[in-house]
């Protein structure tokens, strides 16, 4: 706010205020390190823009005294600090939110700090930014970590990049400096294919070309950042030229009489009228009302949250889009996405997450990641599994079609977010490229003998009960026995165990935790099309990890599954050591062996829990039996 | 559709605090919205309206009632239940009732703890709530700019700063243990005076204490305290005048400053707000802590 514009507040307030009813908002995130004064630059920007009290104004003059770098002046990275660990540290751990405004806009700042672990960060605040500003010290150029951020903005799709080349009040304000740094930019942005940038030489410190154009830079006739940051579009009024799109969040009904379908409106200008298609579903139908808690609507913007009513009776959920007729989305069950991971545990093809698009979570696996990239090199990498910050193009395979657009056409339509099934964690960013082959172009051969039929001739119903625990608690010696006792029965049956499957089907595979996962993947397969077969199968491996697990029991239909336990102490087991592993593990003979360096996930509710260290095979095996009896497989 | 059209900032707040309520309401099973009276939920409320017309919210009120509030808030809170025809539920921490926990004896600090911190935890057990909205604003306070808009919280209702999810795009990952609970933040990236303005564009109701009009209070600790009923003691010497005053923030009465003012219209607050440049948190005793106590406070499972 401007002296200008404190005389009009003291004035004639109503005038204000009418004019402020008017401004539009624009996000943008800043990117570099404190080094590069970013802290320094947003604190400018709330200063001059004199969003700040007095009593804040107090409480920073304070903390300068305390933790301020600036000598006697006052620091303005203060006013852009957080938690109180992080202060201490003297850096920032995560993203903050910062909000300015001038006449034309109210601002908000997704600030974030620019070390190379963070990737996971600068992604989380850029996924809603309109603008990036790529901050540049002027005494160093472009950096590794400038084409770090830029890489990772350009991912984001973000389109209007600003590059702030500041500091240059240490530089003497030399128009060659600045033209170097522009040359080397645009060399890289080529590269990445940013098609356009804007460049303007700043000093944060001193206010140079900020608000006002620099006095010390006459050479330059860009922008200012302000103006620059007031002028750019935003990303929703550019998307109001796309295609109709309503994902369906909510579904009105407060009576036999209204059925109104809620979403935010993530592309186009919807009006009552309009030809609409319900996706997946295909029905087409009109739009009858926008309704308004003030009356009905005219019309709806991109970025709007509506509620509209259809002239047709169609059935429409939570996950369903509405599409202009016209240009509708596509609907797919496989992409090719990009990948940023944002966790611990890595990502590992073949496991199971959800998967999170718009307003509907469904489940997905990763059947394959193309290649890693580096982001500071942008060299392409092969990769088993996704780190931390990594960043990868992957194929992904859903349990189900859903519609969606490119990433790169509608940001609400192309993006999604990877969950951990277990610990409701948040675990990856994807951007969706293009789908692997359309959803309604699979025709699946109907079969008529089906598993239904195959079971009938059997007399029992196909299953598979799977053994999971410790090596050498006992899983094949009842497994063997319960297989007998079944065969006794007339029940048809198969055993997978090490022997037969390690040796074959999965000798490519080694004992890393990404190998392991597939190893039980295959596993699973396999018994899956057994059980349609009509076999009931017996499964005899440690399978550590509950989401592998997990997944063999998903594959299959209710019932269809029976999880027995062999609860087994470690001691006991390496005691037993039957094969002598768990001598070679603990020599470090053996890397990854279960229950010495590698994890085992007991079952949370299995079907049967087995107490092996005191080990009764024959009464064991008649507990599994029993159990395959309560589950109505074979008949008592 | 006509050249130049764009959604304003109040447009696109709305619509984003709109998003996040139906999408709580979708992913959770049993939503509660915390109502303190004050103008921030006054828009929470106006903005639940809206994002469920012309159904009702579907979820009920809950108030944590300290008995010390302002009785203008509560006559404006049973108004605003009724006209609006919706479920309020009040509670008061039985034990803070039973040991007369007040702010005069036990200090504003103790009072907190009991009877808003432990309240609220009590409140949300009782009910069974997975999901609360709270009006907190991330201009509030520099703690809050790095408040997620969906916080998780523990089945101790504990906030870990370390461990909250990552948010990205509009798409917000709701989903939790068994006990553990979120608070949903829709009004995050509002700031005090987006606030203002959108009450004064929507003419939503507030409590008339925001307004200046002659009130009798006293002055303690360089703060005027208005004496707003006979429970407050009155030290030796001490007597009540009339000010023309106005609150900037509303909480309990003896914790909450008024600023002497002539502003008595909505333009005229916002006139006030932008010329006087102290912020809103002044008005309130509680932060006069330590920098980090926010943060404190919130880890503890406080707003």
């Amino acid at each position: 706010m401007s002296h200008v514009q404190d005389e009009l507040i003291a004035s004639d307030i109503e005038a204000y205020l009418k004019q402020h009813e008017h401004k539009g908002l624009l996000r943008f995130i800043t990117c570099g390190s404190v080094d590069d004064g970013k802290s320094t630059l947003i604190g400018r920007l709330l200063f001059d823009s004199q969003m700040l009290f007095e009593d804040q104004l107090a409480a920073i003059e304070k903390d300068s005294k305390k933790w301020g770098t600036q000598a006697d002046a006052m620091d303005l990275a203060l006013l852009v600090d957080g938690l109180a660990a992080e202060r201490e540290q003297g850096i920032t751990i995560d993203v903050a939110y910062r909000f300015f405004s001038t006449q034309q806009r109210k601002f908000i700042v997704a600030d974030t700090p620019g070390h190379e672990q963070y990737t996971r960060n600068m992604v989380t605040g850029a996924s809603t930014a309109d603008a990036a500003v790529i901050l540049v010290d002027a005494r160093n150029g472009v950096l590794t970590q400038t084409r770090r951020h830029s890489y990772l903005v350009h991912l984001l799709g973000i389109r209007h990049i600003i590059l702030a080349i500041n500091k240059m009040d240490l530089v003497d304000y030399d128009a060659g400096v600045f033209r170097r740094i522009v040359d080397d930019y645009r060399a890289f942005a080529d590269l990445i294919g940013m098609e356009d940038f804007t460049a303007i030489p700043v000093s944060a410190l001193k206010g140079d070309n900020i608000l006002h154009p620099s006095p010390a830079m006459h050479w330059f006739h860009g922008p200012t950042l302000m103006g620059c940051l007031e002028t750019v579009e935003v990303d929703e009024t550019r998307m109001q030229r796309a295609p109709v799109r309503l994902p369906v969040q909510w579904v009105n009904r407060p009576n036999l009489d209204f059925r109104g379908f809620c979403g935010t409106l993530a592309g186009g200008v919807l009006h009552p009228g309009d030809r609409v298609r319900v996706l997946p579903s295909g029905k087409e139908s009109r739009v009858a009302r926008i309704v308004g808690d003030e009356g009905d609507r005219p019309r709806a913007l991109a970025g709007e949250s509506i509620t509209l009513t259809l002239e047709d009776e169609i059935d429409v959920s939570r996950g369903s889009v509405i599409c202009g007729a016209d240009a509708p989305a596509q609907v797919a069950d496989q992409f090719e996405a990009r990948i940023v991971w944002m966790h611990e545990e890595p990502l590992y093809p073949g496991r199971t997450y959800l998967m999170k698009a718009g307003a509907q979570t469904v489940q997905a696996t990763v059947t394959d990641i193309k290649y890693q990239v580096n982001v500071n090199t942008l060299e392409r990498l092969a990769a088993d599994t996704l780190e931390l910050n990594g960043i990868g193009v992957c194929n992904i395979s859903l349990d189900r079609p859903i519609p969606f657009d490119p990433y790169e056409e509608n940001r609400d339509m192309g993006s999604c977010i990877f969950i951990d099934r277990f610990e409701n964690h948040t675990v990856g960013a994807g951007m969706i490229e293009f789908a692997l082959r359309r959803a309604h172009n699979i025709h699946l051969q109907h079969v008529d003998v089906d598993k239904a039929a195959r079971a009938a001739l059997k007399g029992h119903r196909p299953g598979v009960i799977w053994f999971t625990g410790l090596s050498g608690s006992g899983k094949s010696t009842v497994a063997n026995r319960v297989e007998k006792k079944l065969h006794a029965l007339g029940v048809h049956t198969y055993l997978l165990d090490g022997d037969n499957v390690r040796h074959g089907l999965n000798r490519d595979l080694g004992f890393t935790e990404e190998d392991r996962v597939e190893n039980i993947r295959r596993i699973a397969e396999v018994s899956r099309l057994m059980v349609d077969a009509g076999l009931i199968v017996l499964t005899a491996f440690i399978s550590p990890f509950r989401s592998e697990r997990r997944l063999a029991r998903d594959l299959l239909e209710d019932g269809e599954f029976v999880e027995v336990y062999m609860d087994t102490p470690l001691e006991v087991a390496e005691q037993r050591d039957p094969k002598g592993l768990y001598r070679k593990a603990r020599k470090g003979e053996l890397k990854n062996f279960t229950g010495i360096d590698s994890p085992y996930e007991p079952p949370e509710a299995p079907e049967v829990t087995l107490e092996g260290a005191r080990l009764d095979v024959e009464a064991a095996a008649d507990r599994v039996i029993e159990a395959l009896r309560d589950q109505g497989m074979i008949p008592r | 559709m006509r050249d130049g059209d764009y959604l304003t900032h109040l447009q696109r707040l709305e619509a984003e605090s709109i998003h996040i309520m139906r999408e709580v309401v979708a992913e959770t099973e049993n939503p509660v919205m915390l109502y303190s009276i004050g103008k921030d939920s006054s828009v929470m409320l106006h903005l639940a309206m809206k994002a469920f017309h012309p159904a009702k919210p579907p979820f009920p009120l809950l108030h944590v009632d300290t008995r010390w509030k302002f009785r203008e808030m509560y006559a404006f809170r049973d108004r605003m239940a009724r006209e609006l025809g919706l479920d309020l539920i009040v509670h008061v921490n039985p034990e803070g009732v039973e040991r007369d926990i007040n702010p005069f004896t036990h200090g504003s600090a103790l009072h907190t703890d009991i009877m808003k911190t432990e309240s609220l935890k009590q409140a949300l057990n009782a009910h069974g709530f997975d999901a609360a909205f709270g009006g907190a604003r991330r201009d509030e306070e520099k703690s809050r700019a790095k408040e997620r808009i969906f916080s998780f919280r523990t089945a101790q209702h504990r906030w870990d700063p370390k461990n909250q999810r990552p948010e990205l795009w509009k798409l917000y990952n709701a989903r939790k243990h068994k006990g553990e609970s979120i608070r949903v933040f829709p009004l995050s990236n509002w700031t005090e005076l987006d606030i203002w303005q959108y009450i004064y564009l929507k003419d939503i109701p507030i409590v008339p204490l925001y307004f200046a009009a002659e009130r009798p209070v006293v002055r303690r600790d360089n703060a005027l305290i208005m004496v707003d009923d006979e429970r407050m003691p009155l030290e030796p010497g001490e007597r009540p005048e009339m000010k023309k005053v106005r609150f900037r923030t509303l909480g309990c009465y003896p914790l909450t400053g008024a600023i002497e003012s002539e502003a008595d219209t909505l333009p005229g607050i916002i006139q006030e707000m932008l010329l006087t440049r102290t912020s809103e948190r002044q008005g309130r005793v509680i932060d006069h802590d330590s920098a980090a106590s926010m943060e404190k406070k919130k880890q503890e499972g406080y707003f």
